[in-house]
């Protein structure tokens, strides 16, 4: 049994003017000790997906799904009470801003009891040991110093370590990493990734990791799903994502990488990501999309076999080169 | 197209002065401590380096923000004094990060556009006008976007309105200050080649400010990496890339995630954290996390030596420190 299970979840808010669709019909699979990569654009509902599975969700959201269970919990139609004991426990996440997910009232080694208080339960003497203990695992220097420091008081990196260390205060066996560097500088960025990859090798754990950098995709996944407008187009391990896209939209994102440029002029993708109003009737992407057809414009594609990465097109390119070899 | 270089600059720094509360004295922070560069027309001057390494202060300075403590700025051979500002400032024009943040929300596109005309020249408003929408279409945006307001446009129009207000004063120099950080990758690529089109069409000179190795890599053809205010290295962009003689730029380059699944590279892991810029170590300021930091480097600063492509470092990587 996968670690975590996915099927056909979508996730609607409602707006003033109107349903807004922001994920559509996502499945995904996860096992345990799994890197897997989720990549897109802003607003293709990487985040989304993975808030309506932690139930962080406002309530303007409505989630529904046919299947949504970790670890053999139902997360779909869980009390809350129930929730809160998975989530924050074997469910954890850490997010991109770690300036503005710490509380600036209170020193960061309150806060990281407070968490292994409610979930373990241990008495002050092993809260701070504890808490010492996951600093250094983390790579904090002089952790006991630091346990009395307040989060304006530590550097971009020093705050995003402090957040993995609440994350994995309670062993969790799905860490779920919202961009996890986006708001740090490349060489702390290297220390953050090599970080969690560490913690992953050391303990077991799954790892989600929502980004929309390529460079750390390549460098850190195992298995990628790309997102785009909210729909899972394609997925694939890393390699061979990157070596033979499927999905048109994972070809044209590559070949919008300036490092993999072979000329001066990049390749575009034209047009914008659709919004609400403009949501076209058959492939999302078929506006952009310089191979679409009538049929791509009037159907929506169903996702294809493992084969061809679950690809929702048509017509997927590198299809030749898998039927030849 | 002369040689002469359209703006130069010659040991510029900025001071800032910080702290001086009740019990404190207060401490002179250097922002940037002493840069020299050139910028030619028609060519891209990349600075590269991480939060807090000066780049945007010294996007400031160039652009007339803010004075420099100390050296000098020239434009056109002639010095950028804060008496001539008024006038200078139309050759040299920057563009924001942010496109949310950097054009008036009240304001209609064709206002936006025709303000610094206003401002600057006495061009009467049908000229005015007809300016801003031939720019309008040099920037790749349609005639009716004119009577439009900016929460109308997604992040990368916005950002083409914030260059084509750049470019209404025809400078001669841009700044642009990490111009396609806040924007998707799939519109990234797009400004990118409009910027390098409006370079090729009106031979501008570009002051290229980022932290993104591989978008450097792509529109420079200068290089200058920044660390705590100093030029640590400087040359030619293949030179940079291909052979860095600074620690400090080879740990930047491998720090870098590469698009390439299974690349083979060597990943050099810098110890620690950048130094507050208030406490930079005696020496060499990069010492702290060098891992081939002799005794020499703490007690001496390096200076930036060798032309075209030099580094400030006694014990460079694909080279020698020149006495």
């Amino acid at each position: 049994m996968p670690l975590l299970r996915i099927r056909n979840l979508s996730v609607d808010f409602a707006t003033a003017s109107g349903a807004f669709r922001a994920v559509d019909a996502v499945d995904q699979d996860m096992e345990t000790g799994e890197i897997l990569a989720i990549v897109g654009e802003s607003g293709s509902g990487k985040s989304v997906s993975m808030l309506a599975l932690m139930g962080l969700l406002p309530w303007t959201a409505t989630v529904t799904a046919d299947e949504l269970s970790f670890d053999g919990h139902d997360l779909l139609n869980i009390a809350p009470r129930a929730r809160r004991k998975i989530v924050g426990n074997d469910l954890a996440m850490i997010f991109q801003e770690p300036m503005s997910s710490l509380n600036p009232c209170f020193t960061v080694g309150w806060q990281i009891k407070e968490a292994l208080r409610s979930h373990l339960g241990l008495n002050r003497k092993e809260r701070h040991a504890r808490a010492v203990e996951l600093f250094e695992q983390v790579g904090i220097p002089d952790p006991e110093k630091r346990l009395s420091a307040f989060p304006h008081q530590l550097s971009g990196g020093m705050n995003q370590r402090v957040m993995i260390a609440m994350a994995i205060a309670c062993k969790p066996k799905l860490l779920i990493a919202d961009e996890p560097t986006t708001a740090l500088d490349v060489t702390i960025q290297a220390q953050i990734l090599d970080l969690l990859a560490d913690l992953r090798r050391d303990t077991g754990m799954g790892l989600v990791l929502i980004t929309h950098d390529m460079g750390v995709v390549a460098e850190t996944a195992e298995r990628v799903s790309v997102q785009y407008a909210g729909q899972k187009v394609e997925e694939q391990p890393v390699g061979a994502l990157f070596a033979t896209p499927h999905h048109p939209y994972t070809g044209a994102l590559l070949d919008a990488l300036p490092e993999r440029a072979t000329e001066k002029k990049l390749p575009t993708i034209p047009g914008v990501v659709p919004g609400q109003f403009d949501r076209p009737a058959g492939c999302l992407f078929s506006p952009r999309c310089k191979f679409a057809n009538d049929k791509c414009r009037s159907t929506p594609p169903p996702p294809l076999g493992a084969d061809m990465g679950y690809a929702r097109c048509f017509y997927p390119l590198n299809a030749n080169e898998r039927i030849a070899s | 197209m002369s040689d002469a270089p359209v703006m130069q600059a010659t040991g510029l720094q900025r001071h800032y002065n910080v702290g001086g509360g009740l019990f404190q004295k207060s401490r002179v922070l250097k922002a940037v401590a002493g840069l020299d560069f050139e910028v030619h027309a028609g060519k891209t001057l990349a600075v590269v380096g991480e939060s807090g390494c000066g780049k945007s202060t010294l996007a400031r300075m160039v652009a007339m923000i803010e004075t420099p403590t100390e050296g000098s700025l020239t434009l056109d051979g002639k010095p950028v004094r804060a008496e001539d500002w008024a006038d200078l400032r139309q050759s040299v024009q920057i563009v924001f990060q942010d496109p949310y943040g950097s054009l008036n929300p009240r304001q209609r596109i064709g206002t936006i556009l025709m303000e610094p005309l206003m401002i600057n020249t006495k061009l009467s408003r049908a000229d005015r006008e007809a300016k801003a929408r031939e720019m309008l279409k040099l920037v790749g945006l349609r005639p009716e976007h004119f009577d439009r307001y900016p929460h109308m446009f997604s992040g990368g129009q916005r950002q083409r309105i914030a260059i084509a207000r750049a470019l209404m004063l025809d400078p001669k120099v841009l700044v642009l200050d990490e111009p396609v950080s806040a924007l998707d990758l799939s519109i990234q690529s797009a400004i990118l080649n409009l910027l390098l089109d409006l370079q090729e069409r009106l031979q501008l000179a570009y002051l290229f400010i980022s932290h993104d190795l591989s978008v450097v890599r792509h529109v420079a053809d200068d290089v200058i990496v920044m660390y705590l205010g100093r030029a640590v290295e400087k040359g030619p962009k293949a030179e940079v890339f291909d052979a860095p003689r600074h620690p400090y730029t080879k740990a930047l380059l491998s720090a870098t995630p590469r698009a390439e699944p299974g690349a083979e590279k060597e990943r050099i892991k810098l110890k620690g954290e950048l130094p507050s810029p208030l406490s930079i170590p005696d020496g060499c300021p990069f010492a702290p996390r060098c891992w081939k930091v002799q005794p020499k480097c703490r007690a001496e600063l390096p200076r930036l030596r060798g032309q075209p492509h030099g580094a400030a470092c006694f014990f460079p990587e694909n080279g020698t420190y020149p006495e």
